[in-house]
């Protein structure tokens, strides 16, 4: 056999070193040394942003890291791309597949080498590979087309993919995120063998905490940038994990809250949704956000927020349940939100809601261009327009060099105080936000929580959905969990407890 | 308006505003301009190749395009269609949809006008033009619509849809004058009974030019209106813009590219009934003769801009008028002009990618200049 690294075999152990990486004045990775021994399974852990996959991306040749070393089976090793990575047994498999859909799983597997000839030998390659299957532990239809194979099967052939390429160290990136339970049971028990038997060391990032204590022998846990413990995964509980994971609980000091929660203003009931794949559902039993109260929803990104917020704005079909606001029920229309004062702030607000190439002034005008004070109108009012928009860019502060300008011109944190403009003028009874502040600089992020909040204390239901645990913990009078598409845990701000609501996001229960 | 202009005292700032409207306009009418001249440029370079003057041709183009009085009115005359063809282009691609199988609409619009007139050849013109031309329209929207339909309901690429569906269309034609509606006492060409003088669009007076300019020109104006004076056009606008933040702000998404696909249709078949009744005096394969392609490059030329189409049509037109002068008087085939109809469409797709690259358009860069 001709593969590349065939000749060689068996678990290489991979060692970073004072691995420090930045983007302009941004520390994404700070110092961090983690040593995988050979033949161990070493999980890695931390919430978004944590620097997870930019320690994976330099270990591959993705990034060239600002300063540190790496040590490949003990020796020092330069890894200035992927290929030199591959080329030293280094493998990954991604989150998302990267198997070609028409192809037979044969076929991917033998396109996939670099050195396959221009002019393919298939009845030699097929004797080959089937010698191949023999030795692995475990089997995938070889003659299907990988588009008809089960997630679960394509996650095996991806893993499959880089033993046949000789790869002796894996890193597996949530490897299990578009898996079902099952699946992934499935497909981490084979890797876990694959360990034992000292074919290959793995490091996997992941943020399940069952996943880890089922089948990791070590776990080192990022935040922030720094590696800020781990261990032997058999003397670690799932509290002392969620409790480097989420750092000391210092919570922010709090925006100042007045007021009581009044009646309910938003009730989802028996709420049931299929989720972007298609395969699981997202089930929201029962959900209630009364006026002049946050509730904030925690969960790591991926577990149904994006539906959920597909839901709540009409674009996802309900097969099941209802969702009232004011006592009524609501269709998420135009006319439904305009007449229940319901607004709506989705997440990366240039991409989803604005239109980049129109004018700052349209597109303050989104949500009132067609109303004539109570009613609507049909001929558009260019001053109106023009008017109200020179208003409100100077209430909210927006930094616009004109109103002509296109709203893709302004800075993140001005496109997000010009979508606030927008959303939270005139009377707000109901607010839906998704990931307001992410990626907003320090004094933008002080600014927009200060405005919901002064809409909170302006009696409207709020409801946030964060991946930004501090955020929820400052600005929620009650914080909820979402996990797998269900929400997991309830508990009021009072009684939150930092290091449990972190087990409810790592899946633990 | 910010504290960075006024902090770069008052005269500049002054200047800034005023310039700042007139760089912004100016990008959408610049860009255009140097990619058709770009077009130009090359197709001069494929006639100098063939032992051809570029410059004989360009004047040819203008004397028998606009040079003389007759030779406007032949332009003119050609305008007609082109100006609906390129609405049906412009409509559905200021909501993000690239629709580029008018030429069906305006065949299968044509045939409706053909042969509902057959079926009322006695009847007063007062009553029988305006239901032949309402026929046309709902034709075309029909089949324009299906495309929208198809894209909102089903995902259905509407370019490529749209494309083979002026092939159906074409088809659809051919069966149905040389069979179902054949005039059997017409033996030339397949054509559906011939139209009495009653049911014939004439002549604007005083002018060698029908009607169905004028037509044009207020449905432009109409186009024009709709989309940047209406509500309507607005929320179609942000569809366009982006199709995310327009569900989000709950506009009725769906019945827009329905309503904006229906109606180029609608125009596109109006262009039919005016080739049926005001040049050919019956349906037959003429009506394939291109109009909806040539719709395509002036609707991208006038950056989907109603008003804009007008005067790209009237050019591309006398483009089309000069065709015969330039096959006589330089010996070139009548293939000439699509060869530089296609250099242009490739210029001004080229040109497309320059949006946004050049500071001179942009006035929020130009207080980081020194």
């Amino acid at each position: 056999m001709t593969v590349a690294g065939h000749t060689e075999k068996g678990a290489i152990g991979v060692e970073t070193l004072h691995m420090t990486m930045r983007f302009g004045a941004f520390t994404a990775l700070d110092d961090v040394s983690i040593r995988i021994e050979p033949g161990t399974f070493h999980a890695l852990l931390g919430e978004n942003g944590a620097g997870k996959s930019t320690l994976v991306k330099c270990m591959m040749g993705f990034y060239a890291a600002t300063s540190g070393e790496m040590l490949v089976d003990g020796r020092e090793a330069l890894v200035p791309d992927p290929k030199a990575a591959h080329a030293m047994g280094l493998g990954m498999v991604y989150q998302h597949f990267t198997l070609v859909p028409s192809l037979t799983a044969a076929e991917n597997l033998v396109i996939s080498r670099t050195d396959v000839p221009n002019v393919i030998d298939w009845g030699k390659e097929r004797t080959e590979l089937a010698a191949f299957m023999a030795r692995m532990p475990f089997q995938v239809p070889m003659d299907q087309p990988v588009r008809a194979l089960a997630a679960g099967e394509k996650q095996k052939l991806e893993i499959l993919k880089q033993l046949y390429l000789g790869r002796r160290f894996l890193i597996l990136d949530e490897p299990t995120s578009v898996l079902t339970p099952d699946e992934a049971d499935e497909v981490l028990g084979h890797v876990r063998q694959l360990c034992e038997a000292g074919e290959i060391s793995v490091l996997m990032i992941t943020h399940k905490f069952r996943e880890v204590t089922a089948y990791a022998d070590d776990v080192s846990v990022l935040r922030r940038g720094k590696l800020v413990g781990g261990g032997k995964v058999s003397e670690l509980s799932h509290s002392d994990m969620a409790a480097l994971m989420m750092g000391d609980a210092k919570l922010a000091d709090p925006a100042p809250r007045t007021g009581i929660p009044g009646a309910p203003i938003l009730e989802l009931s028996g709420l049931k949704a299929s989720d972007r794949s298609g395969l699981k559902d997202i089930v929201i039993d029962k959900l209630d956000v009364r006026g002049g109260e946050i509730v904030g929803i925690a969960g790591i990104s991926g577990n149904g927020q994006m539906e959920m917020m597909e839901i709540l704005t009409g674009q996802r079909p309900l097969s099941a349940g209802e969702i009232r606001v004011k006592d009524a029920p609501f269709g998420a229309t135009r006319s439904d939100a305009r007449l229940s004062c319901v607004r709506y702030l989705p997440e990366e607000p240039l991409q989803n809601a604005c239109a980049p190439r129109m004018s700052v002034a349209e597109n303050i005008s989104f949500r009132t261009f067609d109303l004539n004070g109570k009613g609507t109108r049909f001929w558009l009012s260019g001053r109106e327009m023009q008017g109200r928009a020179s208003d409100l860019v100077a209430a909210f502060k927006v930094k616009t060099t004109s109103l002509d300008s296109p709203i893709q011109a302004l800075s993140g944190g001005n496109v997000q105080r010009a979508v606030l403009a927008r959303e939270l003028s005139g009377d707000v009874d109901l607010l839906i936000i998704s990931n307001p502040c992410f990626g907003l600089d320090f004094s933008a992020v002080a600014e927009i929580r200060a405005r919901i909040m002064a809409a909170r204390n302006g009696g409207a239901a709020v409801l946030l959905m964060s991946e930004d645990l501090d955020e929820i913990m400052e600005l929620a009078d009650r914080v909820m969990v979402m996990s797998e598409g269900k929400i997991a845990y309830e508990t009021p701000i009072s009684e939150a407890d930092i290091t449990q609501i972190g087990q409810f996001m790592g899946g633990h229960v | 308006m910010t504290d960075q202009s006024v902090s770069q005292g008052s005269l500049a700032s002054a200047r800034v505003a005023l310039l700042a409207p007139v760089a912004r306009r100016a990008e959408a009418v610049v860009l255009p301009i140097a990619a058709l001249l770009a077009g130009f440029l090359v197709f001069s370079l494929f006639l100098l190749i063939q032992g051809k003057s570029p410059t004989d041709f360009f004047y040819l183009v203008y004397r028998a395009g606009f040079g003389t009085a007759f030779s406007w009115q032949n332009t003119l005359s050609r305008t007609a269609p082109l100006l609906f063809a390129a609405l049906c282009v412009a409509l559905p691609a200021r909501l993000g949809l690239v629709v580029i199988g008018g030429e069906g609409a305006i065949v299968l619009g044509g045939v409706a006008t053909g042969a509902l007139g057959a079926a009322m050849l006695g009847s007063s013109g007062i009553v029988a033009l305006p239901l032949m031309a309402l026929a046309g329209a709902v034709v075309g929207a029909a089949w324009i619509g299906a495309v929208g339909a198809m894209r909102y309901f089903r995902g259905v690429n509407e370019t490529i849809a749209s494309l083979l569906m002026a092939y159906i269309a074409i088809s659809i034609m051919n069966h149905l004058v040389e069979g179902p509606l054949r005039d059997p006492s017409n033996p030339n060409k397949p054509s559906t009974l011939s139209l009495t003088d009653e049911l014939r669009i004439g002549d604007i007076p005083g002018w060698d030019v029908h009607w169905g300019l004028a037509a044009g020109l207020i449905c432009c104006v109409l186009t024009w209106v709709l989309i940047e004076r209406t509500t309507w056009g607005f929320a179609a606008r942000i569809t366009g813009g982006n199709i995310r933040a327009a569900q989000v702000q709950g506009l009725p998404v769906g019945w827009l590219i329905l309503g904006f696909t229906a109606l180029g249709g609608a125009f596109a078949g109006l262009a039919g009934f005016f080739e049926v009744t005001a040049v050919h005096g019956s349906a037959n394969s003429s009506l394939a003769a291109g109009f909806g392609y040539t719709g395509i490059l002036i609707a991208f030329l006038a950056r989907h801009n109603a008003l804009a189409i007008i005067p790209v049509a009237i050019l591309l037109a006398g483009f089309e008028a000069s065709s015969g002068l330039i096959q006589r008087r330089m010996d070139l085939p009548d293939a000439t002009m699509l060869v530089l109809q296609g250099f242009v469409f490739i210029a001004i797709l080229l040109s497309d990618t320059f949006y946004g690259r050049f500071k001179a358009f942009a006035p929020e860069r130009w207080s980081t200049s020194p």
